[in-house]
């Protein structure tokens, strides 16, 4: 059987342990207990995972951390289940999923709702997240932390880079040994409890309902946090929904979670820091990036990220667009472009790129769908990445008992996200009279996000910033 | 084609703009160059030196070496995040380079290996004079190769085993 399991890392190790069975169409695959449905499949050379429910052209994943509907198939008789955050179960019955679900037994899929009140419920374990949990507990209140994942971490447990930013808050250290750190705190901390697995997804006048795989719950908390991070955005080409088209964050999954190659050649779109920085790991894990295509007349991300990806051979091709993938049931190359000011592509530049795989790094859109449920005044800015909430300095939203931090808040980077949500915990705690921490604490967080804000790179967010950050 | 549409930083720009040292200080010992000539908020290199030599206005600022205080000690190489760090050595009988590295395999001491330029072409061959393999997982392992050509230390950013 195929196996793209990485065996050896410059700075990862996994600990697969032993091997347990699913069953994929029929035919036995080999999966380790960490593993997702998606990343099992994908390890053994399953990069298909459903039919479109229209046209039924082949899909395989594309954002690989459950925010999307790419990697849906039928497990164990349940339809639309999303394979890429859904952890293997020895036995397990895994079938393609063609066109639509079919809806399965309802007294089998409804187990009853347990209900559970609590000061402060916290939802997305990423940066932001931890940080809320962890400061809202220190400060005094009692947290619960749910996130739809198997493990937290969001995508911290990704970033296998030196962080940038103060060396006060991290600098210097990588993102792996950050989450590392926060998330053994948290299991240290009784006061929080964990939800792994459980995805929020409806907010009923206050109370908000979770699930996992077999429980649901209705939570009655007294101020939330909403940390649910980004998703990648898509660009229009054609065949764009081809299996091996997707996410850069997708590639960091499946490599630098799950130690599975992503696939052997690959472009790279898009030229700012994920981009930059997933190229640089994709050649880490030993992968061929066959070059870098930016639409921008200019690297987007920082130039040492460039630098690091270019004295390593690797061309960024700045000015240039994909139009197509081309291949059958799987990416085989992809027809790229030259554009001209106006983004257009310009004829007879068009060449043909060999690769397997093409990851988009187009971008993050905040996901703010619990934001929009809770009727919060949310305002379309750009600069942030899509529609956010309107906030005060502490991050409390036009609901005074919710709150938003991280790239749910607006997309900037992983060193703001947890210092939002540093602000965002202590403040949730302090309106809930809870004083454990100082005042100054916070305070100081918020002086020291704002020096980091004070540099042209962040020239375009304080703009945003401006439009949003604008509550008493 | 600039270095912002390439990522391939240029050699005048680096020599005009006071980023790389003069010859007279390398050939008295180790000397660190930063390579960072962009704004962005980072600045652990500045903490991870003992010596005071690296000068940064505000976290944003871009740093400066004063090449008189450096010692070529290595502390800022393993901790900046952008790998763009770089130790001269022309105090020796034969020159150096010590490049941040954080691939496998690790290359080994009196190995043989290419060197690469900042546009990653070949730059020929040189023999490693030691490795510092520091666990990756916190820092980065810091690689030194020694040539006979002194004009290569400007020239020289990575290398590739094999």
């Amino acid at each position: 059987m195929e196996d793209n399991r990485i065996a050896t890392h410059p700075i990862l190790a996994w600990n697969r342990g032993n091997p347990v069975h699913v069953t994929y169409d029929g035919r036995q695959i080999t999966a380790y207990p960490q593993e997702t449905v998606a990343m099992a499949l994908y390890a053994a050379g399953v990069k298909q995972y459903s039919t479109s429910s229209r046209f039924y052209r082949p899909r395989g994943m594309f954002c690989a951390i459950g925010k999307c509907s790419s990697c849906m198939m039928r497990v164990d008789g349940i339809p639309n289940m999303r394979t890429c955050v859904l952890q293997v179960r020895d036995g397990m019955e895994v079938e393609t999923q063609h066109g639509d679900g079919k809806f399965p037994d309802v007294q089998a899929a409804m187990k009853g709702v347990k209900e559970k009140n609590v000061e402060v419920l916290v939802i997305g374990g990423g940066p932001a997240g931890l940080e809320a949990s962890l400061w809202a507990e220190k400060a005094g209140a009692d947290v619960i932390l749910l996130d739809q994942n198997p493990q937290l971490g969001g995508q911290l447990v990704k970033q296998t880079h030196k962080f940038f930013g103060s060396a006060k808050e991290n600098a210097g250290t990588r993102g792996v040994t950050i989450a590392k750190k926060l998330i053994e705190e948290i299991a240290a901390t009784p006061n929080i409890t964990v939800y792994s697995g459980f995805t929020a997804f409806g907010w009923f006048q206050g109370a908000i309902c979770a699930a996992d795989q077999d429980h649901a719950v209705l939570f009655h908390p007294r101020k939330v946090i909403v940390a649910t991070g980004a998703a990648e955005k898509m660009l229009m080409f054609k065949n764009n929904d081809m299996p091996g088209v997707f996410g850069a964050g997708a590639a960091q999954t499946l490599m630098n979670v799950y130690g599975i190659k992503p696939g052997k050649k690959v472009l790279m779109v898009g030229a700012g820091n994920v981009g930059l920085i997933v190229s640089y790991q994709l050649m880490q894990a030993g992968i061929e990036v066959v070059g870098v295509i930016e639409g921008a007349p200019r690297v987007g991300g920082y130039l040492v990220h460039a630098s690091k990806i270019a004295r390593n051979g690797v061309r960024i091709m700045t000015r240039h667009t994909v139009l197509e993938a081309v291949g059958t049931d799987h990416v085989e190359a992809a027809i790229i472009a030259e554009v001209d000011e106006k983004w257009q592509p310009i004829p007879g530049t068009e060449q043909r790129i060999e690769c397997d795989t093409i990851c988009l790094s187009a971008g993050l859109k905040p996901s703010t769908e619990l934001l929009e449920q809770a009727k919060l005044d949310l305002a379309y800015t750009g600069e942030l990445g899509g529609w956010v909430a309107k906030r005060n300095w502490a991050m409390r939203t036009s609901n005074p008992d919710i709150f938003a931090a991280g790239d749910a808040s607006g997309i900037e980077e992983a060193s703001t996200a947890m210092m939002e949500g540093k602000i965002a915990g202590l403040q949730a705690a302090y309106d809930l009279g809870h004083m454990d921490v100082p005042v100054e604490e916070q305070k100081e967080t918020r002086h020291n996000l704002d020096d980091l804000r004070a540099g042209p790179f962040s020239a375009k967010i304080c703009i945003g910033l401006k439009c949003v950050e604008v509550l008493e | 084609m600039s270095y912002f549409e390439t990522g391939i930083i240029d050699i005048t720009y680096l020599r005009e703009n006071g980023f790389l040292p003069p010859e007279e200080r390398e050939k008295k010992g180790p000397v660190a160059v930063i390579e960072c000539i962009q704004e962005i908020p980072c600045n652990p290199c500045v903490s991870a030196c003992k010596f005071d030599a690296i000068i940064m206005d505000g976290i944003n600022g871009i740093p400066h070496v004063d090449f008189a205080k450096c010692t070529g000690c290595m502390s800022c190489l393993k901790v900046c995040p952008g790998l763009a760090i770089f130790i001269h050595d022309k105090s020796k009988a034969k020159p150096s380079v010590t490049v941040p590295y954080e691939y496998l395999p690790l290359p080994v001491k009196g190995g043989t290996v290419t060197l690469l330029g900042r546009d990653g072409a070949s730059l020929g061959s040189a023999t490693v004079k030691f490795v510092l393999a520091a666990d990756n997982v916190s820092r980065s392992s810091l690689i030194s190769v020694e040539f006979d050509d002194p004009a290569l230390c400007e020239q020289v950013r990575n290398i590739k085993v094999g």
